[in-house]
């Protein structure tokens, strides 16, 4: 059974444990790497074909590296998908040769193409960020953006709301597994009143889930100011970076730098 | 399986170009760090002692909230984004820093919305929308009076409100980026989000009357403790947003309506004109369609041709630098004053 209540794609966490090279690498090199993948995937000349298989040769092996499966981190990366709608209409409006004709609409190479890199891009990218997400456990990659400074208090917020976040989503299905138990319903039959009584309903249920966060974020508050809490977030001092890592790190970047230099020179 | 609809706003990257994507980070590390200052002088010294527990876990309430859903119909449902039910009972900047959790951890813990598109997609749904939203609550409750029902109004319209201008900016820069015609894309995305809005407003509403009742203590606010510079923030980022959205119907060229019609009815006559078969011609056009060099990459989004563009932008990079040198003076000045008074 598919979990109805789910918003996204999927709310499972998507790291997966391992020991692979990719997963002991240092996170702040990850992050960076990762970063630098996604924009060199973006700033990709638009029709410089070759290139994106290469690209995607270059992700597939670090997921092989990584011992992900390039194949599954391809599929995985097609969640941004369903968003193709937002870039749909440019074949047909983007000025160009007309090469063919859908639905009696024109469309032009021009806009085919973009529409095309687009595509092709945004499913890369979310392959570099997936494999980011994939091999470092959250909290790691919380430290390394410290490290990389982000701002101290912004990471201490997120932090909280990563260590709270299954509690609170457990809170919000109880609260939907209620309501479904007291919605009886007949199935080809209408039932439950008008939406504005529907919207009241989940309306009265994001208000009361406020009040038991709001009042759990108390209770965490006076727990910890009990501990000593006095605004500042004690963390274990990072190690450092090595050599190592950053020679490890720069090898994707000399094959990102490559292919962006040959899809530049020769194939834009 | 249905479509989400806020997934039409968490933007993937590869769909807003290199220097849009920039901007936006830009725009971003701007807003949380201003977010943070406000927290800490509004605070009493550091922001973090009382706060950072509460914004962390707030971030995960918002976070678990917008899985709680209502059916609306066919197979869709409406649920809550939280950037105006934050900004209300929290107040504008912290609602800021909250939301930007809550679309960071969805970048990074889910690819729900691009890292590149991180720092646009955070201002749209997070810190625009909060700001939007709680100067137009402000702004509707003074008309309407302090009574629970008029707040609970002027909830509902600051909620859709917020709704509107996030996607309004979302396809302002898919638009700008080249990468959907805005002709096209401005009535399809303001629709569709009219009517999520619907959802975020009644929602809203349901949780506010329900907090009000429980714990009216925590239901909002008085109008009056809105700090003064928080409404002159959300109105520059709408006046930039409506001024970056006219500019190019005050440009002499047919707008973009107009344009997108008459290419579509055209298109045919339009390529016979264009000489397709001038190599020269095709050239020049391949070329232009590389973004990674230029600043902006050298497209026409219908109804914008491309000095357009490039106005709109500098208009809208200018708007920014200018709204921040500003509140960096202000800012600066007070100080002064104050510790001229201390001392």
């Amino acid at each position: 059974m598919t979990r109805p209540y789910t918003m996204s794609f999927s709310l499972e966490e998507r790291y997966q444990a391992g020991d692979s090279p990719l997963h002991r690498l240092d996170p702040r090199v990850k992050v960076v790497v990762a970063l630098l993948l996604i924009v060199g995937v973006v700033a990709t000349p638009e029709r410089a074909w070759p290139a994106y298989p290469l690209l995607w040769t270059l992700l597939g092996s670090l997921a092989a590296l990584a011992g992900l499966g390039p194949f599954r981190v391809a599929k995985l990366a097609t969640v941004a998908l369903p968003f193709a709608l937002a870039a749909a209409a440019l074949p047909f409006t983007l000025p160009g040769n007309t090469i063919g004709v859908i639905l009696g609409l024109p469309v032009s190479d021009a806009g085919l193409a973009r529409f095309l890199a687009v595509m092709l891009k945004s499913w890369l990218a979310v392959q570099a960020a997936l494999l980011l997400a994939m091999t470092t456990p959250f909290p790691d990659l919380l430290w390394a953006l410290t490290s990389l400074r982000v701002p101290a208090a912004l990471v201490a917020i997120v932090s909280f709301m990563y260590r709270y976040l299954d509690t609170l989503r457990d809170e919000a299905e109880r609260l939907i597994r209620a309501r479904t138990a007291r919605s009886a319903a007949i199935p080809a039959r209408k039932s439950g009143g008008r939406i504005a009584w529907r919207a009241r309903v989940a309306g009265g249920m994001v208000g009361n889930l406020f009040l038991r966060s709001y009042e759990r974020s108390e209770r965490v508050y006076a727990a910890m100011l009990a501990r000593g809490y006095d605004g500042r977030m004690r963390l274990l001092t990072p190690p450092p970076l090595t050599r190592r890592a950053v020679l490890l790190g720069a090898l994707p970047v000399i094959g990102l730098i490559v292919i962006e230099g040959l899809a530049l020179l020769l194939w834009r | 399986m249905f479509l989400p609809p806020i997934l039409a706003m968490h933007i993937p990257d590869g769909f807003l170009s290199l220097p849009i994507a920039v901007i936006g980070w830009v725009g971003l590390i701007v807003l949380v760090a201003l977010a943070l200052r406000q927290g800490r002088e509004s605070g009493q010294g550091t922001l973090g002692e009382r706060q950072i527990p509460l914004m962390g876990i707030l971030a995960a309430f918002i976070f678990a909230a917008q899985m709680i859903n209502f059916p609306v119909a066919g197979g869709t449902s409406g649920h809550l984004l939280g950037a105006t039910l934050a900004a209300i009972l929290l107040g504008p900047w912290p609602a800021a820093l909250v939301m930007t959790s809550v679309v960071g951890v969805q970048a990074l813990l889910f690819q729900d919305g691009g890292l590149l598109a991180l720092g646009f997609n955070t201002i749209n749904m997070g810190i625009l929308a909060a700001f939007v939203g709680y100067a137009t609550y402000g702004g509707v409750r003074r008309l309407l009076g302090e009574s629970r029902g008029g707040q609970l109004a002027s909830a509902a319209v600051a909620a859709w409100v917020s709704v509107m201008a996030a996607a309004l900016a979302t396809t302002l820069e898919l638009a700008l980026s080249g990468t959907t015609p805005l002709g096209i894309a401005l009535p399809a995305m303001l629709g569709v989000h009219a009517l999520v809005g619907l959802g975020e407003a009644l929602i809203t509403v349901g949780a506010l009357a329900f907090i009000q009742q429980a714990r009216p203590d925590l239901a909002g606010q008085p109008a009056q403790a809105a700090t003064q510079g928080t409404t002159w923030i959300a109105v520059g980022l709408l006046i930039a947003l409506v001024v970056v959205l006219f500019s190019p119907l005050a440009n002499p060229n047919p707008d973009g309506l107009e344009r997108v019609s008459l290419d579509l009815a055209a298109q045919g006559n339009f390529d016979d004109l264009d000489t397709a078969d001038d190599p020269a011609d095709s050239e020049s056009l391949a070329a232009g369609q590389a973004p990674a060099y230029e600043l902006l990459p050298d497209y026409t989004v219908p109804g914008i041709d491309n000095e357009a563009v490039s106005t709109i932008l500098a208009g809208a990079i200018g708007t920014l630098i200018v709204a921040g040198v500003g509140y960096g003076a202000a800012r600066l000045s007070q100080r002064r004053k104050e510790s001229g008074r201390m001392a």
